[in-house]
């Protein structure tokens, strides 16, 4: 096995070329343990730690861009501010051991279905900037899961950054699983409000082939909000509004029976997930206006 | 390979190392440094917890080239060679080690506990050793400990009780 370790991303471009079967590796928490388990053992491995550029975070055009090497204990620490979806999910995750080394990048490159980062980043609305010898382009998020652990980069390509939207109103994130800590989600839910452009955005975890929005809910509970007047009033949600909201969110859906859960249980926590996710982040978006006022 | 990394406070050179191999496997196999516990192997169990440029990582995640010029810090290097470090003392004194297994883990990631937030609060300890996995103690003695470490650290004079 070639370890390979190059010093910028210049050189991490080239290596990545000259080895398309290269398995790129950051914070080792998902790569180390196909090694330590013998189910992986790739020609080359490509150390990314060395790449400074990597471990930086900017905002601009109304969006953060966090490199790839960023740790999720560094989303939570420095970003929770603005990307407060992204940072709740990242507290769900391992143990402050993990938050220390994982990284979204890594997230993404995994693809799982139960990737904790997913349903916050499809919520908010993001962009993978991806990067190869070739060049760099930006996949949006929706594009990005192409199946379970598969996602849509190309051999050669590298993840450099991704890039979340700088939240316009409340976001929320709920995960359950067999316990609070150190778990693998059960079923997972993320929920943004954007009131500049009077939309919803939502992201299912955990249950479907892969991470996915709940396009029928966001449509649902933007028109509700809308044809109301609520996004002005910031009057209460009607009770009939939030069911119907957590029954559109279950309905998207596609869960397997595995060890962690049913599917039938997964479809009733996510329902139970998304008015709980709503009714918090519509406290939240009522209490922003008396703090404004 | 060869690697080189600064190893509570020494800098080691070990020839030979397989590009696969963990952190983990580097300090107990080949620097003769088996405090750190190799468990799971899948950072579930913090029994392997080290210190990582400063922060509490799990060895076991850790490829050995990426510990390339980085300082690492493990449970060996916590006590100085007259006495016990206080944290490992309060352990010793709450009665919270039974089997022991899980204690080196434990005794790093307190020890960042308690260096970043003087006397955290229970729910603080909670988050911050939830993944450090104990199957002996029942985790009330450990909580003990980590209070015990924290007033003695919080008042080294006062802590005549040794």
């Amino acid at each position: 096995m070639d370890f390979l370790q190059p010093a910028t991303w210049a050189e991490a471009l080239e290596a990545k070329a000259a080895h398309p079967d290269a398995v790129p590796i950051a914070g080792g928490t998902d790569v180390m343990v196909g090694l330590n388990f013998g189910h992986l053992r790739p020609a080359r491995l490509l150390d990314l730690t060395r790449v400074a550029d990597l471990r930086d975070w900017q905002v601009a055009d109304g969006a953060v861009r966090l490199g790839a090497a960023v740790s999720y204990a560094r989303v939570i620490s420095e970003l929770g501010d603005r990307l407060p979806g992204l940072a709740m999910a990242s507290r769900t995750i391992g143990s402050p051991q993990i938050r220390n080394r994982g990284t979204v990048a890594g997230n993404l490159a995994t693809a799982s279905p139960a990737g904790d980062a997913h349903p916050a980043l499809l919520a908010a609305g993001a962009g993978v900037e991806v990067a190869s010898a070739r060049g760099t382009r930006r996949i949006p998020i929706d594009d990005f899961y192409t199946g379970v652990k598969r996602n849509a980069m190309d051999d050669d390509e590298l993840i450099a950054a991704v890039h979340v939207a700088l939240p316009s109103g409340p976001q929320q994130y709920s995960k359950i699983g067999t316990r609070n800590a150190m778990v693998i989600a059960v079923a997972a839910f993320g929920l943004a409000l954007h009131p500049d452009r009077r939309a919803v955005g939502t992201g299912i975890g955990s249950a479907a082939p892969t991470p996915r929005r709940a396009p029928a809910a966001e449509e649902f509970l933007a028109g509700e909000l809308d044809s109301s007047g609520l996004w002005e009033s910031r009057a209460e949600l009607p009770e009939a509004t939030i069911a119907r909201f957590g029954e559109l969110v279950a309905a998207a859906a596609a869960p397997i029976d595995d060890v962690r859960g049913s599917a039938r249980y997964r479809v009733h926590a996510l329902s139970v997930m998304a008015r709980r996710a709503l009714t918090w982040a519509w406290a939240d978006y009522r209490n922003s206006a008396n703090q404004g006022a | 390979m060869r690697l080189t990394c600064t190893v509570n406070g020494t800098e080691q050179h070990v020839d030979d190392v397989w590009e696969g191999e963990s952190l983990l496997y580097v300090l107990r196999e080949r620097m003769g440094l088996p405090g750190s516990k190799n468990a799971c192997e899948q950072g579930e169990c913090g029994s392997c917890t080290v210190y990582l440029d400063g922060l509490p990582v799990c060895a076991c995640l850790v490829a050995a080239g990426q510990a390339e010029g980085r300082q690492v810090g493990t449970v060996e290097g916590l006590a100085d060679p007259e006495s016990l470090h206080p944290v490992q003392q309060a352990f010793l004194d709450a009665g919270a080690v039974q089997c022991g297994f899980c204690t080196p883990g434990l005794l790093v990631a307190t020890h960042d506990l308690i260096t970043r937030q003087g006397r955290p609060s229970d729910a603080e300890t909670r988050e911050a050793l939830a993944g450090n996995l104990c199957r002996c103690t029942g985790y009330e003695k450990i909580l003990d400990a980590v209070r015990l470490a924290a007033d003695r650290m919080a008042e080294p004079t006062a802590g005549g009780d040794r």
